[in-house]
């Protein structure tokens, strides 16, 4: 069990400070997270703590590969309209 | 609460923006306390704007809110607004930098951190860089600039470490008109929306800004001006935070070009005429005295406020420089003696066992005649960038590295291929790949030996003068 980041991370650090496992560390072409020591914050919070700082849609997956902050949800941003 | 100092209101007149009309000395009016403290701070005395720069160090990319007018994908060197950079820098590489600058602007009298995301959102970067300053550069002033989310907590910090001038951007006093402005607030390990996040955020604000006055640091306040939003609230905002003890109050008008993707820019949110930004100056100028001469500047600005010279002091400049002047950064970490400081790409800390481009973190060692030290573990290519370095295009990568490597004299690694074994050695320091597999702590005292038979060591401030 543990969440992926993609293509879309813009390397600005917020998971990293926020993340209970020190799972996540800086990479190339962007940050990784190391599936070891992810738990997906279960036990530790509510809701996992890199998806809920990263402000940018898509840039972290679960398993499945479902964006846990899908096109829209953070910015309010329709997607046919954002810029990419 | 005893340090607070009345601040009278001053009235601005009929004046325009600052650059035409220098000379005039709207602080001469102020407390002598105060005066002091803002004679040379281009952002907070007009007069001192075109006599007095600033830099800011980018040192800060994590944020805690999402504010309608912010696109965090953004960072193009193509465009130039508030909140972007083109690099983040780590605080060591931040301090070189400061020092390239003061060698080449003898005005800098300022250093600030404004993000590019929240100086607070990252404390560690943030104060671990203020404390490098205080150490090497005590006669700079320190600023921050913050959205006051976390100030309630950092305040004593702020003022442990002598910083003089804060800046708060706050849009609002009251949650009914922030939810309009900020998509979500990160609080307590959770992602608040609409109106509950706009009232934690001025919450904190309100006891930030408090916390400060009441220490006696300046605080300025920032308000971007949003047409049909907040612009008939802006003389509110204005009245409560003077009633906290804000000193400057700096009403910015709204940059919206739908092409910086912003939420306001994609919905059509139009940024102030000119007009409508003197009628709510005017209507907030009875309230406080106004910051008239901004110019909106980048979280990496270098230079006079309305110059903006941070290109010729990339990071790729300055490892030019930084090679050519040899020992700056050991006099930066205060250390003359012959040291030789290494980078190793090794996966488990104990041979030189990676190649050099898979290496996504580099050990950095100092060898001298009596021991081996580990300095640190730099990752590389952890550039805050959405585009061209995460593309992997082979020479922004590369500048990345040399960024990360820049103070070192030489590069272990198992293998590393032509374009960047050149590239590296261009740049003055030395790439190995001899050491493959060799115990790390036994390849450090070879290489250091063969850097000083070839007298490729540096000699910290006495070569650097010599070169």
């Amino acid at each position: 069990m543990a969440l992926r980041i993609v293509d879309g991370c813009v390397n600005c650090t917020a998971c990293e400070e926020v993340c209970p496992n020190q799972a996540i560390v800086p990479g190339m072409p962007h940050y990784w997270i190391d599936p070891g020591r992810c738990t997906e914050c279960v036990g530790d919070f509510d809701e996992p703590q890199c998806a809920t700082i990263c402000p940018v849609e898509g840039a972290i997956v679960d398993e499945l590969g479902n964006a846990l902050n899908p096109p829209g949800s953070l910015t309010g941003i329709l997607p046919e309209r954002a810029i990419r | 609460m005893g340090k607070r100092v009345e601040i009278p209101v001053v009235r601005a007149g009929s004046k325009q923006c600052g650059i035409a009309r220098c000379g005039s000395e709207p602080s001469a009016d102020l407390p002598e306390e105060i005066r002091k403290k803002v004679f040379d701070h281009p952002c907070y005395a007009e007069e001192a704007h075109h006599r007095f720069a600033r830099m800011h160090l980018p040192v800060a990319p994590a944020c805690n809110i999402q504010c309608h007018y912010c696109n965090r994908k953004y960072d193009c060197s193509n465009e130039s607004r508030p909140g972007v950079v083109s690099e983040v820098l780590q605080p060591e590489e931040a301090v070189a930098k400061v020092q390239a600058v003061v060698a080449a602007i003898p005005q800098l009298r300022v250093v600030g951190i404004a993000g590019p995301g929240d100086a607070l959102a990252n404390p560690k970067r943030t104060f671990s860089t203020f404390r490098l300053l205080r150490r090497h550069f005590p006669d700079l002033r320190l600023c921050l600039s913050t959205n006051g989310l976390m100030l309630p907590e950092w305040a004593s910090e702020i003022v442990a470490l002598g910083v003089e001038h804060v800046t708060i951007t706050i849009n609002a006093v009251d949650p009914a008109v922030a939810e309009r402005i900020y998509s979500w607030v990160f609080w307590k390990h959770k992602r608040l929306r609409g109106r509950e996040a706009a009232a934690v955020l001025l919450e904190r604000q309100m006891e930030g800004l408090e916390r400060l006055t009441e220490r006696g640091v300046l605080v300025k306040v920032n308000s971007v001006l949003i047409p049909g939003i907040n612009d008939d609230h802006l003389p509110e905002v204005a009245r409560r935070v003077r009633s906290l003890g804000a000193f400057l109050l700096n009403i910015m008008p709204l940059i919206s070009a739908p092409e910086f993707g912003t939420y306001f820019g994609l919905t059509g949110q139009r940024g102030p005429t000119e007009e409508e930004l003197r009628r709510v100056q005017q209507a907030c100028e009875g309230e406080m005295m106004l910051m008239r001469h901004c110019h909106q500047c980048r979280a990496d600005a270098i230079g006079l406020l309305g110059e903006d010279r941070h290109e010729e002091f990339s990071v790729q400049a300055l490892v030019a420089s930084a090679r050519r002047n040899g020992g700056q950064k050991r006099v930066a970490e205060g250390d003359r003696r012959r040291v030789a400081r290494v980078a190793v790409a090794s996966r488990d800390g104990r041979l030189v066992d990676e190649h050099f481009g898979h290496a996504t973190a580099l050990r950095i060692y100092d060898v001298d005649e009596e021991e081996v030290r580990e300095v640190e573990v730099r990752p590389i290519g952890h550039r805050y960038c959405s585009g061209e370095i995460s593309c992997g295009e082979g020479e922004e990568v590369l500048a990345a590295v040399l960024a990360a490597i820049y103070d070192c004299d030489a590069l272990l690694c198992a293998r590393i291929g032509i374009a960047p074994w050149e590239a590296i050695e261009a740049a003055g320091i030395v790439p190995s790949g001899e050491y493959a597999f060799v115990a790390i702590d036994e390849a450090l005292r070879a290489i250091y030996t063969e850097l000083k038979t070839s007298r490729r060591l540096r000699r910290g401030a006495e070569s650097a003068r010599a070169a």
